[in-house]
């Protein structure tokens, strides 16, 4: 890595004594021998295991739960369903007001992806638990599914989630997050030319060193103590309060130390129903994803599906940029709501563009809820418009490079949610990656500054 | 049939904080009697350095070395408020918590030292090696270790300070969608040069020359890591990794690591970092969020590479084979 010394230099204090020192990480010699203590180090006599009987449908109806087969195997604790859970039907945004509440911690009645927990099962062994879930019945009526984004926007396409009444979140603005800045239709107007292009993603996995999971233990004084590998304790906190209706005092939790989370372990799934089980057996509980439940239950990136028109001058000037994205949530909101509207936020991204119109929309289908990822509601939004620039760009004959420096944002330019821009750098990074990658562009631009002043 | 090459390019920029749900984090400093430094937060370490990072930022803003100060993190009866470790906002959010707790704990060892050296608080300097000096006259000195003996055991004082920092909610106006969603902007140029094989529609990265402005490099070496990592993680995104094949079909997701694609050890690109910092006015000692804005710009600089080397646009990800061969057959065919 090189540190670029030249850009900046007037506004930065250099010369500092611990700042900008390459000290090495404290707690490295504990991760690179092996010492370092996670949750799952933690092991308490008489410690029960959790797992999950999932369900094996997208979408069904539960006519029946038999457990008592699984009740008389071997090892078997405690077996919990839906009626066990004070406050079962949830949502984690809740915490600032984003719902309606619309997960079930135990399925309820129905089931909306192929997964979802419907019966936690607790024993002594993590094998005892397996088998008896195995022995649960399940009584299904299969309903009909709707994977395809579009396919669920229609009218009479199968409702996914029934506390949402229609497959989009409702936000104050509608079924849309909207942004509207200039004239877009006026913008379009004026242009040259005009391009409109799809993209789409799939969703992808976190892929974490050390899968979810929580160990729970009961201190004795109606405390329950979590050690977890939550990436925000106090959204696992309060959330778990909602869903146990337990005061938050009663509860503890322990962590600080993971091993890879990329946004995967923002949910708030392992730990409310952990703590129940410590709190109904009286003894610790651990519950811990298999890599197979990492990579088939817990929440993926959603996917999305993003369009982007733009109407360009032969200039290279963007003067209308209209973009309507799609997330696809899967069965149930966890964080997609707000993911969509950071995307609506960004766009149309380090751009200066008069005219722009954006609707981002939050879609329900029966797969696997998708939640935060490293780049939330920006990293497909950034795919699209760069591979967008590039099209625009080759269209109007000019260089890639030299098209993004004309329209590059700069101090004071207003963005289309209408904050200025303070602190851009695009141009720099572009001139500093045009000499490192050995692509000369006009000397002009090599003369641009971020600064408003002088540029 | 050949083995084409070609280059492509993308620039972005990233926000840091989710301030649609009002983006608090809160700090508590605190000194041992032996003139230790103790840092209490419920912010969580993802193994992306959040320690470290706070260890540093405390120590410079104390005016002691890094060394001297311990992190206790992540324990709900003993942290004060953290929203948590996501949308880049660790080290902006808790290091801006941590700054104003420090700056309160140095301000009364600073008062101690100046009851000891006889000398008024604002005459004192510390000199980053554990020591406070009279500012011109730096023989007339104390250690902070004798300094925190005092404040315990003969002056009755606690070297503390709290740290609060709160970016208020912002709620979207729902016709303009006006909003402030964030603070200040990360920025990335990336130029990636690819191989495509238009036999088999493979495609091999040969290099990524990656530009990240990101505020200021707290500590350089762990910048490089994550930002090493996060290159690695995008041409990942683009070129390997779905849990879903056939999107939207369910069908096919791998369960573990043998199933799941992601580039290993001799599928690397060569890879250059190059660092710009533009201090942003609100940022601890001027540092942005680079967490999440280092795995962007390797995706649409891959894809407009692909497009480069073999005259075809893949506009779905992933970048598989399949997708690159279906889309040449598709253009010999027109």
């Amino acid at each position: 890595m090189e540190l670029r010394k030249n850009y900046f230099a007037d506004v930065r204090k250099d010369g500092l004594h611990e700042i900008g020192q390459p000290r090495p990480r404290l707690d490295s010699p504990g991760h690179v021998t092996g010492r370092t203590t996670y949750f799952a180090d933690r092991n308490f006599p008489g410690m029960l295991h959790l797992k999950m009987v999932r369900s094996p449908h997208h979408h069904a109806r539960i006519r029946s739960i038999d457990t008592s087969e699984a009740e008389k195997h071997p090892g078997v604790v405690k077996v919990l369903t839906a009626r066990d859970v004070p406050h079962n039907v949830y949502t984690i945004l809740i915490l600032i007001q984003i719902g309606p509440e619309d997960e079930t911690v135990l399925a309820d009645g129905k089931v909306r992806w192929k997964g979802e927990a419907v019966v936690a099962v607790l024993a002594e062994t993590e094998r005892a638990a397996q088998e008896a879930a195995a022995k649960v019945k399940v009584d299904y009526e299969v309903l009909p599914a709707v994977f395809d984004m579009e396919e669920a926007l229609k009218p009479g396409a199968p409702l996914v989630n029934e506390y949402h009444g229609q497959n989009y979140y409702l936000y104050d603005s509608g079924e849309c997050r909207k942004v509207r800045f200039g004239d877009v239709e006026a913008g379009f107007a004026q242009a040259d030319h005009i391009l409109e292009q799809s993209y789409q993603s799939s969703p992808i996995e976190h892929a974490p060193t050390e899968t979810t999971g929580c160990v729970v233990t009961p201190e004795g004084n109606d405390r329950f103590t979590c050690y977890t590998n939550t990436q925000a304790m106090f959204f696992t906190l309060d959330n778990t309060s909602i869903i146990l209706q337990m005061p938050g005092s009663k509860l503890h939790f322990v962590g600080g130390t993971v091993g890879g989370g990329f946004g995967g372990k923002v949910d708030v799934i392992v730990e409310p129903i952990a703590i129940l089980g410590a709190k109904l057996t009286g003894r610790p509980v651990c519950f811990i994803y298999s890599r197979e439940e990492e990579m088939q239950i817990s929440s993926p990136r959603a996917a999305e599906k993003i369009v982007v028109k733009d109407g360009v001058m032969k200039d290279g000037r963007i003067v209308a940029r209209k973009v309507t994205g799609y997330t696809d949530a899967g069965a149930y909101s966890r964080h997609s709501p707000y993911g969509a509207q950071k995307g609506a936020a960004h766009y149309p991204g380090p751009y200066t563009i008069p005219n722009v119109w954006i609707d981002t929309y939050c879609v329900y289908t029966n797969r696997t809820p998708s939640s935060a990822m490293r780049g939330f509601g920006v990293t497909i939004g950034d795919f699209a418009l760069e591979v967008q620039m590039d099209k625009l760009a080759r269209l109007i004959g000019l260089d890639p490079l030299e098209f993004r420096f004309i329209n590059a944002y700069r101090d004071g330019d207003t963005k289309a949610h209408r904050q200025p821009t303070e602190g851009a750098a695009l141009i720099e990074c572009m001139q500093e990656a045009s000499r490192a990658a050995n692509w000369p562009v006009a000397e002009k631009y090599m003369a641009m500054s971020s600064y408003r002043k002088g540029a | 049939m050949a083995i084409r090459r070609g280059r492509g390019v993308a620039a972005i920029n990233y926000p840091t904080g989710m301030n649609l749900g009002g983006d608090p984090t809160q700090a508590l400093v605190h000194s041992t009697p032996t003139g230790n430094f103790m840092v209490t937060l419920s912010s969580v370490d993802l193994g992306q350095g959040m320690k470290q990072i706070m260890a540093q930022i405390c120590a410079e803003t104390i005016g002691v070395p890094t060394d001297r100060v311990v992190i206790d993190t992540a324990d709900t009866d003993t942290g004060p408020h953290c929203m948590g470790t996501f949308a880049s906002r660790g080290t902006h959010r808790a290091g801006n918590a941590v700054i104003q707790a420090a700056k309160e704990a140095r301000q009364v060892m600073l008062e101690v030292a100046a009851e000891e050296l006889e000398v008024n608080a604002s005459d004192l300097e510390t000199d980053g090696q554990g020591n406070i000096l009279v500012k011109g006259a730096p023989q007339k000195s104390i250690s902070i270790f004798d300094v925190a003996l005092s404040a315990h055991f003969k002056r009755g004082r606690s070297i503390s300070g709290r740290g609060m920092f709160l970016i208020p909610r912002s709620y979207p106006e729902k016709e303009t969608g006006a909003m402030k969603p964030s603070t200040c902007y990360a920025h990335a140029c990336t130029v990636a040069e690819v191989e495509v094989d238009d036999e088999t529609g493979e495609v091999t990265v040969l290099t990524v020359k990656n530009v990240f402005e990101i505020g200021r490099a707290l500590n350089p070496k762990m910048v490089e890591q994550q930002l090493v990592g996060g290159s690695w993680m995008g041409i990942s995104h683009a070129l390997y990794e779905t849990t879903e094949p056939y999107y939207p079909s369910r069908d096919h997701g791998g369960t573990d690591f043998n199933q799941y694609l992601m580039p290993g050890p001799g599928d690397l690109a060569e890879t250059e970092i190059i660092v710009l910092e533009r201090p942003s006015a609100d940022g601890p000692f001027g540092a942005k969020g680079p967490g999440e804005m280092c795995a962007n710009p390797q995706i649409p600089a891959i894809a407009n590479a692909v497009f480069d080397a073999v005259g075809v646009r893949i506009d779905t990800l992933p970048i598989t084979p399949e997708r690159i061969l279906r889309a040449l057959k598709a253009q010999a065919a027109s």
